[in-house]
């Protein structure tokens, strides 16, 4: 069986007329079905950037995409708009960072949901709005029937996340995208829809690829890690593997900072420095003016994805040695 | 929803009352005593009071205004003090006329500002959208007495094509729905209409862009909905301030058409209000400015429930 999603060498630049943003530079990736592909990176990583291009959701009139696009079968990046729109929605489906805006204010839950499912299944409306009822059930949204009727307004966050999530699903797609789906909540409602966004997966078998910067949520829900920075994967590997022996700097900085078992008695550490500007890219290692470890040969070439620990591979020419100390 | 009707029809009582007795002061503001207008400043002192007596101008003001006011709701507005007749015949003609003419002007700038701007906005930082930012700015800015006269110079003058002045062949202020009246109608409407078509033109350029840069708007081309279905969106979004915008500039073609209804002798509202202007015609004044106004008030009320209609966020 080939996977769900193919992405080969994807490059993403977003063309102004004064300045070329190079948002993605070389994102190579497989995805199973079935699979939870976690993307972890801070903001103006790329994370994002990846994601929506997966859907070709980008600004279209900015956005230059190249390198190789699959997802279930189709080109991405060469399909037709017409193409783009029969796929968006019914094989990918996303789920957005911040429930309140991404939800049209003027029209209700129960519209918003069927309007997707009319669009592509040509349904009567008394389908589309059985359809909805269920998925509302399938999201553990309790009184259906009055939530349908409701505009997000009047739902609170964790309720506007999961019609959010209900949406998504309303054409039981093969492939999830969620970007950052719990970011804006509160902490307990955000294991609520993790663990919902869980079991859904398993439930409908879906592939899902899950942005986020928070390693707590990556880990709660992940397969596989790719830590991405400056538009590049840094590292990839099981959960278990990126979580225990992170080899890059950067993974390890941004375990470092955060709070995780194991991290008793241990300070906290921060990255120093910011991110660099996408804009004006170094020719070398992108993490390298940030990193500990760093020396002239990091300021050489970009290094690659080094395979010598198999599936667990990191872009950092001095992994081997931090391996060893 | 009732609810919400019966609460905004109630807080338009207030504005209404506040309106009409700023129209009933209007006598006392402006600069000299009303009762010369009706009598010559040598008039001796028993005739003066006589008349205040008559006029019942000798009673206290609040008292003024009590009576003013049931008598206008009555529907009685008084007399003109310059032709002595009754105004209600008279400005019933006059809205009759600036209605048709208003109504005219905004069925053509209405739509084609809505037509211009929904295309600016949609295709933003294009050549479209500076076109017709262009004609939004010119609209705007072209005083519109003068686009009014250089019309007539064209097309009355020159071409020889439309009438000039008045709304009627026979001059008379009657108005019937042929070609002759709307001929008549024509070039006044015109005029009218450039200003509201930039205004709508600059607001639903605004609107729309706005609209088209929000998140929702992503997650619906995320669901896979063509152009259609992302207007439907983006119109009903765009309605309830496009509406905001529309009232309030059908209120100002009610009211402010003064100038364009003096060049085109367009016998309106604004005609009445120059004539009364003039002759220091009080009463006619007043009850023009108070009928204008409650048509303004009015509107907004129809504005504020369509609104509340159609966002459920202004359902409070």
């Amino acid at each position: 069986m080939s996977a769900l999603v193919r992405v080969r060498d994807l490059t993403v630049k977003f063309v102004s007329r004064d300045r070329t943003v190079h948002a993605v530079n070389g994102v190579d990736f497989d995805l199973n079905q079935g699979e939870v592909l976690c993307i972890l990176g801070e903001s103006g990583s790329g994370k994002s950037v990846t994601l929506r291009a997966l859907m070709r959701l980008n600004p279209p009139a900015r956005t230059v995409m190249t390198g190789t696009l699959q997802v279930g079968g189709y080109d991405i990046i060469a399909a037709s708009e017409r193409e783009i729109e029969t796929i968006r929605g019914r094989s990918v489906a996303m789920v957005f960072q911040e429930p309140m805006t991404a939800l049209d204010p003027v029209f209700t839950i129960g519209e918003q949901i069927t309007e997707t499912v009319i669009r592509h299944e040509g349904v009567s409306k008394a389908v589309a709005h059985k359809r909805a009822l269920e998925l509302l059930d399938l999201v553990q949204i309790p009184s259906a029937e009055r939530r349908l009727a409701a505009y997000p307004h009047e739902l609170s966050g964790g309720l506007r996340q999961r019609a959010m999530i209900a949406i998504a699903l309303s054409c039981r797609p093969k492939l999830l995208l969620a970007d950052e789906p719990t970011t804006a909540l509160d902490a307990t409602v955000q294991i609520q829809i993790l663990l919902l966004l869980r079991r859904l997966q398993q439930e409908l078998g879906m592939g899902v690829i899950f942005v986020t910067h928070d390693l707590g949520v990556a880990g709660e829900i992940a397969d596989r890690i790719s830590v991405m920075y400056a538009g590049r994967f840094v590292e990839e590997g099981s959960v278990r593997d990126v979580m225990r022996t992170a080899r890059h700097p950067y993974t390890q900085g941004l375990l470092g900072a955060t709070v995780h078992e194991g991290m008793r008695g241990k300070r906290l550490t921060t990255i120093t420095g910011s991110p660099p500007n996408l804009a004006s890219l170094p020719a070398g290692c992108a993490f390298a003016p940030r990193c500990p470890s760093a020396d002239a040969a990091c300021l050489e070439a970009v290094p690659n994805l080094d395979g010598a620990f198999g599936s667990h591979r990191a872009r950092c020419i001095h992994q081997h040695a931090e391996v060893l100390a | 929803m009732i609810s919400t009707i019966f609460r905004r029809a109630l807080y338009s009582l207030p504005i209404a009352l506040a309106v009409s007795l700023f129209c009933f002061l209007l006598v006392h503001i402006a600069p000299g005593d009303p009762i010369n207008a009706i009598l010559p400043p040598d008039a001796p002192a028993d005739v003066i009071a006589q008349v205040k007596e008559s006029y019942g101008l000798d009673k206290p003001l609040p008292v003024q205004f009590g009576i003013w006011l049931f008598h206008i709701l009555q529907g009685d507005l008084g007399r003109s003090l310059a032709t002595g007749r009754d105004i209600w015949p008279d400005l019933h003609s006059a809205l009759a006329n600036t209605l048709v003419l208003a109504l005219a002007s905004a069925a053509i700038g209405f739509p084609l500002g809505t037509l211009f701007g929904s295309v600016a906005g949609a295709f933003r930082g294009t050549w479209i959208d500076r076109l017709a930012v262009g004609i939004a700015v010119a609209g705007v800015s072209v005083p519109h007495y003068w686009l009014g006269m250089v019309m007539v110079v064209i097309f009355s003058v020159i071409l020889n094509w439309l009438p000039s002045m008045g709304a009627s062949p026979d001059g008379s202020g009657a108005w019937a729905l042929d070609w002759e009246h709307l001929s008549h109608l024509v070039l006044p409407a015109i005029t009218l209409s450039v200003i509201p078509m930039g205004i709508v033109t600059r607001t639903l350029r605004g609107i729309v862009g706005d609209i088209l840069n929000q998140d929702f708007i992503t997650t619906l081309r995320g669901k896979g909905l063509k152009r259609g279905g992302l207007m439907l969106h983006v119109v009903k979004n765009a309605a309830p301030q496009a509406l905001a915008v529309m009232g309030l500039q059908l209120g100002y073609l009610m009211g402010g058409s003064i100038l364009v209804e003096t060049v085109f002798a367009w016998p309106g509202t604004g005609l009445l209000l120059n004539n009364a202007i003039f002759q220091r015609d009080i009463p006619v004044l007043q009850s023009t400015i108070l009928v204008l106004s409650m048509f303004f008030v009015g509107l907004n009320l129809a504005v504020d429930l369509a609104q509340a209609l159609l966002d459920p966020r202004m359902r409070r």
